[in-house]
């Protein structure tokens, strides 16, 4: 292919990410799995970044989950996406920022419909005032947590403390990126670098100095499929995908994995745990695991948070073999401590899979 | 272990550098129209065999290529050798002969 061409097609999957003043909605798996990420994201845009942020205290779930599930009607679903964004143009924001890959996709499939099916909008809008008394415009801008981390990457690196680089060796460290399905695969061009190559993570990771590994599975999805793992009886169709990713991934020796999507994250972190117990297999160095950080998790340790700040410790893999390599600070014996050095208790040991 | 509640199934990908191909060799050698196949099915739509079985030439074919020898020789059990397949076939492979080329090399020890 001509340059020229590949220039051509790159710039389809260029996206519109805008620069302040965002609304953000948080993610119902990643708040509660991993609680210190989107704190983590809003002090990196506020502290680090100087960015108007609201979060909204009034929004709720996207419903997305059900939807995925069967659960929930469409006209449901759409009518509390609407609500979503009534409460943004009450506080006066265009840009539009969900924390979940599952709900910007669903969010952009909601958009896509409208201004396919005006009808449809309207019919909602009716909804929305019957139910709330509420009235909405639509976001003038809408792209997902990571495409602004990804935006802004070079000036989290201007800024940063430590890099993805192995202190003792002097090497980058082998990172696995792993994105969300609903981040491209649904609606590719609303992507940084569409669904076959997308590059909002190794965008990310390559400013920060760490070298991505481009595997067999790379692009498999993490096994979550909803109904998947919901139905218990189903659920071992999640972890035989999580299984194949990491037997793909295992030669090239990760030191650490990536994710943009709060249930990547789950299932490739206490994936690690399920597969050790049923499988006896461990796939870090030493019986430990690889371990998963977030982006904003990522970000926020590249910036010098302290690791138990954004919540590693609530992570199933053991983190501190990655800070170790990355030089990180931190203090062992403040990791199950919280806000004022209230003792958080201990969690059970695993059989198989060392944990520190 | 903790009880789970499910388990994990194992990954089964097919590599086709890796899968046996001597049956399918043994065939292609002896009745070269075994490669014109382009898998269209009218061999198994109009199988009378497979009224009361799983027979469907095509699947044989595809089989054959991918190693599964085993699932193969179930099928090709059910064969009557009656030769409607090679009536709709439009591709002009010679079934019959294939069929029994297929008997004979499960027969026979291949590398």
């Amino acid at each position: 292919m001509k340059n020229v061409g590949k220039q051509l097609i790159w710039q389809q999957y260029q996206k519109e990410i805008a620069e302040d003043h965002f609304f953000y909605v948080r993610s119902c798996i990643r708040q509660n799995f991993f609680p210190g990420a989107e704190a983590t994201f809003l002090r990196i845009l506020k502290d680090v970044l100087h960015k108007d942020v609201y979060d909204d205290p009034a929004h709720t779930t996207c419903t997305g989950i059900g939807y995925h599930t069967d659960i929930i009607p469409l006209e449901t679903t759409m009518t509390v996406v609407a609500r979503q964004f009534a409460l943004m143009t009450e506080k006066g924001y265009k840009n539009f920022i969900p924390s979940c890959v599952t709900s910007f996709g669903l969010y952009l499939e909601i958009l896509e419909s409208w201004h396919n099916h005006p009808e449809v909008l309207n019919q909602i809008r009716k909804y929305l005032k019957e139910a709330t008394g509420r009235t909405f415009e639509l976001p003038e801008n809408i792209v997902h947590a990571s495409d602004i981390i990804y935006k802004f990457r070079r000036e989290i690196a201007s800024k940063a403390k430590y890099r993805l680089v192995n202190q003792q060796t002097g090497q980058p460290l082998r990172v696995v990126e792993h994105i969300g399905c609903h981040y491209a695969k649904m609606f590719p061009h609303k992507s940084v670098g569409g669904a076959e190559f997308p590059r909002v993570l190794s965008g990310i990771i390559e400013e920060w100095g760490g070298e991505v590994i481009d595997y067999p599975e790379r692009r498999h999805c993490c096994g979550f499929g909803f109904r998947q793992y919901f139905i218990k009886a189903n659920r071992g169709y999640t972890f035989s995908s999580v299984k194949k990713k990491f037997d793909s991934m295992h030669p090239y020796s990760p030191d650490l994995i990536v994710t943009n999507c709060p249930g990547c994250n789950v299932f490739l972190d206490k994936g690690q745990y399920v597969i050790s117990e049923q499988e006896g297999i461990v796939y870090g160095a030493n019986g430990y695991g690889i371990p998963v950080l977030t982006f904003e998790e990522l970000a926020g340790l590249i910036v010098g948070f302290d690791p138990w700040d954004i919540g590693l410790q609530v992570h199933q893999v053991s983190v501190e073999p990655l800070l170790d390599k990355m030089g990180v600070w931190y203090e062992p014996e403040k990791k199950y401590r919280g806000k004022n050095n209230i003792p958080l208790g201990q969690p059970l040991q695993p059989t198989v899979l060392k944990t520190f | 272990m903790p009880d789970f509640g499910f388990s994990i199934q194992s990954s089964q990908p097919i590599d086709l550098d890796k899968t046996y191909r001597a049956v399918y060799n043994f065939v292609k050698e002896k009745e070269p129209s075994i490669q014109r196949c382009i898998y269209c099915g009218a061999c198994g739509a109009t199988c009378t065999a497979a009224n009361f079985s799983q027979m469907s030439l095509r699947k044989v074919n595809l089989l054959l290529l991918r190693g599964q020898i085993a699932e193969v020789r179930q099928l090709v059990e059910h064969c009557l050798l009656c030769g409607k397949c090679m009536l709709v076939c439009p591709r002009n492979v010679n079934t019959r002969k294939m069929i029994l080329l297929i008997h004979q090399a499960l027969k026979m020890p291949l590398s």
